[in-house]
């Protein structure tokens, strides 16, 4: 278990609202491996970036965090005060944004923000976090990283940003590092870039990483594992050939079903989607939350919370009342 | 940097023109100066005779051209009503206003700015109400009213501080509170929403990602972006108090250049009144040329291309 990165167990976040109180994760598990990438998908408002920023310790000052077990390394940062929470942000644990436009302050250069990170944590001169600060932008394929040091980020373009963002972080070398969405913002080539270069760096580090993102292309890339959540939460998870060769939620098969395969899917035919829309989680809710949208719902479904479950013990985990061998069936009874 | 500030002091040169071709206007569009100077019982000869000798018959950009080489090298004529010199006038009066506006323009930064801070940080808290109704009472009290309260308290019962003239700097506590205070509602107010603004950015959540300390992602990273929008303001309020102070310098008998712009008024003194807005146009043209160039220190997407 040395090799566990993170491990989180029953992770909820409430948001009190005018008209109730929004559900926005709901009992959420997760761990990550060393060398491990997680990838974490589900469409907007499905409660991946609050699962994200709820990790960090980091959720907007009126949502509220709950949540049994959380270990870092090992080590249990549950009832860390936020000046200790401070001492393990940027340094065990660090986070990649989605937009890297505004993620990096206007005001201040590449440089100085960098060596206020490294500073921070570790006890070094200025010219030696300097130096550190230039060797990581190489290392994220930054040309002329020393004169990148005293510019701004708006002399940057937003590939660079990102690059910027992920050498940033990498400074303290985390065991573990979150990215929410770090190539939504990018056009698709450097996206790519973006993505390998992110492959590479755990690699050489022996990171955890967990990918938040919407974007299955990108999970095909490089997941590890995946988790899929659906309304808060996770409604699957399973190593990525799991998921994609043999998704069982009805809610991930539909998922599939909205990719074109290259060579499968014919010209002319549309494309799957999911009909309906998700629901509301304001207020209490019992059932299954995709079953208005599924079309195995039965009135079971909706009677009682469907919980998460690995039936066959073979780490594929799904909540749903159907059996594997009726799901991969495609329902038909 | 150097660009940006010949940029700014090329545009305030050709301001600082405008505003003196108008300000030399003002004696035109008012009245014809020649009847003005001769008086009510002169006789048509006695006004052509001054028209002449002041040079009033020749062609406008002519006059123009010599009223403002003469102003450049410091005379803005004599004053109908003093029968001095205009610019020893104003210097000699600006002397107690700049006095009263760089200190109340200071004790309403220090006034406002950390409580603006602080009232974001804590939305809805109670200093952020205390920080609201302070600065609701800072713009709904007259400033008359406010000056004649502190005379009745502080000086009048209390006897701590004398009630009028600008002798000693105890003469100019009074004086600094009331024109300061109606200075900072705004500057708190703007304060307050900028820095609200930028505690929600992207950036704030990447330093206290990075784990900076709360004291360092406020002042650092926060405040610099925050205050950008406060440093124009301010520059602007005190302008304004450079020039508009006449009510708390006529309470207090601090006898400063808004005063003495009353008084002009009042008496038609036209070059007085010319020469003071000339001054206090040129004071504003060098503030914002300052403010400028301070926003341009603490953003540099405004300096750099």
């Amino acid at each position: 278990m040395s090799d566990r990165v993170l491990h989180v167990e029953n992770l909820t976040v409430d948001i009190p609202l005018a008209t109730g109180i929004l559900h926005a994760v709901d009992g959420v598990n997760l761990h990550v491996d060393r060398g491990e990438t997680l990838c974490i998908v589900g469409e907007s408002g499905c409660g991946k970036s609050l699962t994200s920023l709820a990790l960090m310790d980091l959720l907007p000052t009126k949502a509220t965090r709950k949540i049994e077990k959380l270990e870092l390394g090992g080590e249990s940062i549950l009832g860390y005060s936020e000046r200790e929470m401070s001492d393990v942000r940027g340094n065990k644990m660090g986070m990649i944004f989605q937009e890297p436009m505004t993620s990096l302050n206007p005001a201040f250069t590449i440089g100085n923000q960098m060596i206020e990170t490294l500073r921070r944590h570790r006890n070094l001169s200025n010219d030696a976090a300097s130096e550190l600060a230039k060797r990581m932008l190489e290392k994220v394929g930054i040309t002329a990283a020393g004169q990148r040091l005293g510019q701004y980020p708006h002399q940057l373009s937003g590939g660079l940003r990102q690059r910027v963002m992920i050498a940033m972080t990498l400074l303290c070398e985390p065991e573990l590092i979150i990215a929410d969405e770090p190539t939504t913002a990018l056009d698709v080539t450097i996206q790519a870039q973006i993505l390998l270069l992110l492959k590479e760096l755990q690699s050489e580090f022996d990171m955890g990483l967990v990918l938040i993102t919407h974007d299955l292309g990108v999970v095909a890339r490089i997941a590890t594992r995946v988790a899929v959540m659906y309304a808060g939460q996770i409604v699957e998870e399973g190593t990525a050939k799991q998921i994609f060769e043999n998704p069982l939620h009805p809610y991930t098969r539909g998922l599939m079903r909205c990719i074109p395969v290259p060579g499968k899917t014919k010209r002319g035919t549309p494309l799957g989607s999911i009909p309906g829309m998700v629901p509301s989680l304001i207020g209490d809710f019992t059932g299954c939350r995709f079953a208005d949208r599924c079309e195995l719902a039965r009135d079971v479904c909706r009677q009682s919370d469907v919980p998460l479950r690995d039936p066959n013990g073979k780490v594929q985990a799904y909540r749903c009342i159907h059996s594997i061998e009726m799901l991969a069936k495609g329902g038909v009874a | 940097m150097l660009y940006y500030t010949l940029k700014r002091l090329g545009l305030a040169g050709l301001v600082a023109l405008t505003v003196s071709f108008i300000s030399f206007g003002l004696l035109y569009i008012s009245s014809d100066p020649a009847i003005a100077m001769a008086g009510e019982t002169a006789s048509d000869a006695d006004i052509e005779a001054i028209r002449q000798l002041y040079g009033f018959d020749r062609p406008i950009l002519v006059q123009y051209f010599d009223w403002l080489q003469r102003a450049m090298s410091g005379d803005l004529g004599k004053s109908y009503y003093f029968r001095t010199d205009v610019s020893a006038l104003i210097a000699e009066r600006l002397s107690t206003t700049m006095t009263l506006g760089v200190s109340a323009i200071t004790f309403a930064i220090v006034l406002s700015v950390p409580l603006g801070v602080a009232a974001a940080i804590r939305p809805n808290s109670l200093i952020d109400r205390i920080a609201l109704f302070l600065s609701v009472m800072g713009q709904a009290l007259p400033s008359f009213w406010f000056a004649l309260m502190l005379i009745v308290f502080l000086s009048v019962s209390l006897r701590l501080l004398p009630t009028s003239g600008s002798d000693t700097w105890q003469h100019f506590i009074m004086p600094t509170i009331v024109l300061g205070y109606y200075a900072a509602p705004a500057i708190m107010r703007l304060t307050r929403t900028g820095m609200l603004e930028v505690l929600s950015t992207d950036y704030i959540r990447t330093a206290r990602a990075k784990g900076l300390r709360p004291r360092v992602v406020l002042f650092k990273h926060a405040l610099r972006n925050a205050v950008i929008p406060v440093v124009s303001l301010t520059a602007v309020q005190f302008g304004f108090m450079l020039g508009g102070s006449i009510v708390v310098e006529t309470i207090f008998a601090l006898h400063g250049a808004g005063f003495l712009a009353w008084e002009s008024i009042t008496r038609n003194d036209l070059p007085t009144v010319q020469g003071l807005i000339l001054v206090f146009s040129l004071f504003y043209i060098v503030l914002t040329f300052f403010a400028d160039l301070l926003n341009a220190w603490l953003d540099p997407r405004i300096r750099i291309n």
